[in-house]
């Protein structure tokens, strides 16, 4: 009876760990981590992830997946991230410059009040389309590691660039600018 | 009879306030069971913006009435249920209390049952030490002068 108790115990108990072993591979196998950031350093260019957010203005869903065929450059930002304001306006110039070349620029407003996302939309005048993650689930996935970054993606859905932090400086600019060129296929 | 449902009636009348709405929530409670998302702990041990717009929100919403439950739902439909400290004791996260609960049940089951068995193994009579042969054949002795 003892031995039997005994027995079973222990077979529990290395499941359990074989399961917590399994559940620990797994962390490591989904977790982008900034791999993405990293690779594009390294010239390759690799899969974006297939988010589908919702949209900030409530008109349903939007999924990255549709916009292949276009360039995109998907902006990482919230409303209370200082930096994110100061990039707003110029991401804005952006999109209306390039977006009659196939270019897309999409806001990804996350960790944040829908309420206060709207202001600060508003409050920039923002018109390029904007999805929302408030848990922020979606940012372990990309591998976003601070608010704002900025990820350059190309027609075919792959990474070109990753820019992190602010794009405020001459050099962040035309860093940016050389990645939608690439992104764009021109 | 009559006194009982005045009574009834009276005790019903005393409960109706705090049944209608009780005590506002406190800022402080709430601030200790909410996770800041950004910095991953309570609100009250961060100063994080994120955490401080969301203090704000808090005071907002008790300000303007709202019970600890509403105000816990609507942070959850704004950043999902990971902003709970506690997980909810319904669904999914009934499973977070109940498994803590199953698993010291399991081992009051272990530990009884290993009690229990120690305790049977010490009820066997103990093994009587061999006599030594000096002592056997003087006991035969004076067994023999005893029944002669």
């Amino acid at each position: 009876m003892i031995r039997r108790a005994k027995l079973v115990g222990q077979g529990v108990a290395v499941g359990l760990v074989v399961l917590l072993l399994a559940l620990f591979a797994w962390s490591l196998a989904t977790e982008e981590g900034g791999t993405l950031a990293a690779a594009a350093a390294r010239g390759e260019r690799p899969p974006a992830p297939d988010l589908t957010l919702e949209r900030l203005d409530g008109g349903g869903e939007l999924a990255l997946s549709s916009l292949r065929g276009k360039a995109v450059v998907l902006n990482i930002w919230a409303s209370w991230c200082i930096p994110c304001k100061e990039e707003a306006p110029y991401l804005e110039r952006v999109w209306r410059r390039h977006r009659a070349r196939g270019l897309v620029v999409v806001g990804l407003d996350a960790k944040d009040f829908r309420r206060d996302a709207r202001a600060f939309v508003e409050r920039f005048g923002l018109t390029f389309p904007i999805v929302y993650d408030g848990p922020g689930d979606t940012l372990g996935r990309l591998g976003v590691t601070g608010f704002p970054e900025t990820f350059v993606i190309d027609r075919e859905g792959r990474v070109v660039d990753v820019i992190v932090g602010a794009i405020t400086s001459d050099d962040d600019r035309a860093r940016l600018a050389r990645a939608i060129e690439e992104a764009l296929g021109g | 009879m009559r006194a009982l449902a005045l009574l009834v009636a009276l005790g019903a009348l005393a409960l109706a306030p705090a049944a209608r709405g009780g005590d506002p929530p406190s800022a402080a409670d709430l601030e200790a069971e909410i996770v800041c998302p950004v910095c991953e702990t309570t609100l009250d041990q961060s100063n994080a913006p994120i955490a401080e717009r969301m203090k704000l929100f808090i005071r907002e919403r008790i300000a303007a009435g709202d019970s600890e439950q509403e105000i816990k739902d609507a942070l959850v439909a704004e950043f999902g249920p990971g902003v709970l400290a506690t997980p909810p004791k319904r669904g999914f996260g009934l499973l977070a209390w109940a498994l803590p609960l199953a698993g010291l049940a399991a081992g009051i089951v272990v530990v009884s049952l290993l009690a229990r068995s120690w305790a049977r193994s010490r009820r066997v009579a103990p093994v009587a030490p061999p006599v030594e042969p000096e002592l056997e054949r003087r006991i035969d002795e004076e067994l023999a002068r005893f029944e002669s």
